[in-house]
């Protein structure tokens, strides 16, 4: 049985290098973000290793028993330095190509958003409503359908004295 | 009977293959487009394929004949293949449409050279997540996936997309790094990694720490999935990609997500521990998701939001812990997946037509092109689950197995449904009515769209079709994958037959180290 006791060291390493790393992660700039991320990956890379048992001990069996360290997490560890090495410079490209572009890193936020966001705080509609803004009423309508029937019942009633003129033909 | 375990790992190996000879063929587009439409097609033969013969029982393929608990093994069983099947075809639909979109002149988003092999990538990515039977290699899968997506969203580098690609591959990255944390605590407590290794070792260690794991990897899957209150950064993102872009996105990625969260929920941490959290998350996701899309005025944020909302009728399914709940949730995966995608490839359409996206500035599209309001109109309203169609089968698979939960949560739970979908229907007529019915302000400038982005997206539509034609049997194949979800033990045995390791030959090595045990 592998001794599974982690080293404190590593733990502590691991959470002082997470912590950082998150605090680099809230700011703006793309390129502080790169290196919080590059802080967390290499926290994390630690926990995994001490999830491998007490340090010091190589990865290797056929030595006395109890002297070995789980492999592993040594290769989970690898595959883990790999994919945050990619990313990384991804991301590194993208802080080089925003800087190109904006001539700062910093990421902005979605204009789209911002406008719905400014429009709903004015309660208005996000769409505008085409049909919506045409000054015909229901009555006005019922006038350029033209039913005699109806003319004739709407000559009876009073208000219709004061029907604005129908609109002009739109369509 | 035959060995068809060497049949799994193909959906992975094709298509890394093929990214691989076609970055090669860099300098001969019309070999690539070969080369991949190739590859394409060979997945989703071998996808199907294992989809039939997983309904026999799972294959496990061993990588390197490692045995299992320490090598990696890939599983194909009734959930993973059905997956792998529906990805496969909605991929196969969606490079099509890329290819004709490639072809008709003057595009600003042509897709470059480096566009096959990274979808291709893309694709291996998505199978490896689904076929994974080991969770570091599902990490794997997702980092395959997400690096593949990265570049396929930031496509061009215009200062839109960047801006949109910063936010999105920082939350991935914090996900990932979630998702490797649990890994890393799953594995100090159990000395294990392997999914069905995990099912037997979990049940022994101590509830607090158990429940703790179960919560990372699910936030750390909630991410990917855009559950809500984690969800911001999807309708951020999605829109300003090509659109063959964000259609395969929004059909896959955050499915990949929901497949990882129906994995833990029924094979690590069976019990249902967190359920009540997951169904208010999935509440709040349908009702703040369509409360978004019903705001919006570009019709592809629209639809980003509408996916969110629909993240929802899957946690809920997910949430309910039954048979009944499992399946209509993976019926409603395979609903989603067709569906979704095909909008986003009609909204590709609409803006050759259109030339914009603002519903306030589009308007006649019906008259224009009667075929895109045709095949606007049946994928709109199969999301909004009008009957008979896939998407009302599936919402009424998902309340009838909230209804028999019958906890006053799972009642809120079916009225939150129901008004969500009602939104959806609203939100998708109004964008039905603003594209299509209203007189342009000013008249479009209606561009070429070559008959093959048409086709494709037709194709598409009907598939989407075909699972309301043949919902019986699909339905009855998602109860029997979930039967086998709830029972856990044939994906266990298949893939540990011998009690505690596989049949892989590295006899001396498979003692599991390390562990609690």
């Amino acid at each position: 049985m592998i001794d599974m006791t982690p080293d404190l060291t590593l733990v502590i390493t691991a959470a002082v290098l997470v912590t950082v790393g998150v605090y680099l992660l809230l700011e703006r700039s793309l390129s502080r973000v790169v290196v919080g991320i590059i802080l967390i990956g290499n926290g994390l890379n630690l926990l995994i290793l001490g999830a491998g048992g007490r340090a010091g001990r190589p990865p290797i069996l056929g030595g006395p028993p109890g002297a070995t360290s789980d492999p592993l997490p040594q290769a989970m560890v690898l595959t883990a330095i790999v994919i945050t090495l990619g990313l990384t410079a991804f991301l590194l490209a993208m802080a080089y190509r925003s800087w190109q572009l904006n001539r700062h890193d910093e990421v902005q936020d979605d204009v789209e958003d911002r406008r719905i966001a400014r429009l709903a705080a004015r309660d208005r509609l996000a769409v505008a409503d085409l049909d919506a803004d045409d000054t015909s009423t229901l009555e006005q309508e019922a006038e350029e359908a033209r039913d005699e029937t109806d003319r004739a019942v709407a000559l009876v009633d009073g208000p219709s004295d004061e029907r604005p003129e129908p609109p002009e033909d739109r369509r | 009977m035959n060995d068809w375990s060497w049949l799994v790992p193909l959906p992975v190996v094709l298509p890394l293959s093929g990214a691989g000879l076609t970055l090669a063929l860099y300098r001969r587009p019309r070999v690539q487009r070969i080369v991949s439409v190739t590859v394409l097609v060979a997945v989703l033969v071998s996808a199907a394929t294992l989809a039939v013969l997983a309904d026999r029982g799972p294959l496990v393929a061993e990588m390197g004949s490692w045995a299992t608990p320490v090598g990696i093994s890939l599983v194909a069983d009734r959930l993973s293949t059905l997956m792998l099947t529906v990805s496969a075809v909605v991929v196969l639909c969606v490079l099509v449409y890329s290819l004709a979109q490639d072809q008709g002149a003057g595009e600003e988003s042509a897709p470059t050279s480096i566009y096959h092999p990274t979808y291709l990538v893309l694709v291996a990515g998505v199978a490896n997540a689904f076929l994974s039977g080991d969770l570091f290699n599902v990490y794997v899968g997702f980092e395959i996936l997400l690096a593949a997506s990265y570049v396929l969203l930031t496509l061009g580098g215009s200062r839109e997309r960047l801006r949109a690609g910063s936010i999105y591959v920082v939350v991935a990255i914090v996900s990932s790094f979630l998702f490797l944390a649990a890994i890393a605590a799953v594995y100090a407590a159990t000395g294990t990694l392997n999914l069905a290794h995990l099912a037997q070792r979990l049940p022994q260690i101590d509830p607090g720490v158990r429940l703790t794991l179960q919560v990372m990897l699910l936030v750390a899957f909630a991410i990917k999935a855009a559950v809500f209150p984690l969800s911001a950064w999807l309708p951020d993102s999605y829109p300003t990609a090509p659109a063959p872009v964000t259609a395969v996105f929004a059909g896959l990625l955050t499915k990949v997500g929901i497949y990882a969260m129906i994995r833990t929920q029924s094979l690590l941490f069976p019990g249902g521990a967190v359920d009540t959290v997951l169904m208010w998350a999935a509440l709040a996701t349908m009702l703040v998701g369509i409360l978004g899309a019903v705001a919006q005025d570009d019709i592809k944020r629209l639809l980003s939001f509408t996916l969110v909302s629909h993240i929802g009728f899957m946690v809920f399914g997910i949430a309910l812990s039954t048979h009944a709940g499992w399946t209509a949730a993976i019926y409603y995966v395979v609903h989603h997946i067709t569906v979704q995608t095909a909008l986003f490839l009609v909204t590709g359409l609409m803006e050759r037509y259109g030339g914009t996206l603002s519903l306030s500035r589009l308007g006649g599209l019906a008259r224009l092109s009667p075929v895109v309001a045709v095949l606007f109109f049946v994928p709109a309203m199969n999301l909004a689950g009008i009957p008979p169609m896939s998407g009302f089968l599936g919402k009424l698979g998902l309340l009838q197995a909230g209804v028999a939960n019958g906890t006053p949560l799972a009642w809120t739970l079916v009225v939150g449904s129901v008004v969500t979908s009602l939104l959806t229907l609203y939100a998708l007529v109004k964008a039905w009515n603003k594209a299509f019915w209203q007189t342009p302000p000013e008249p479009l400038p209606a561009g070429p769209v070559p008959p093959g982005m048409i086709g494709a997206t037709g194709a598409l539509v009907t598939a989407s079709l075909a699972l309301t034609v043949f919902a019986g049997p699909l339905y009855a194949y998602t109860g029997r994958a979930a039967q086998a979800l709830a029972d856990r033990t044939p994906y266990i045995q298949a893939v540990l037959p011998e009690g505690d390791r596989g049949t892989g030959r590295s006899a001396h090595l498979a003692s599991s180290p390390g562990g609690a045990g």
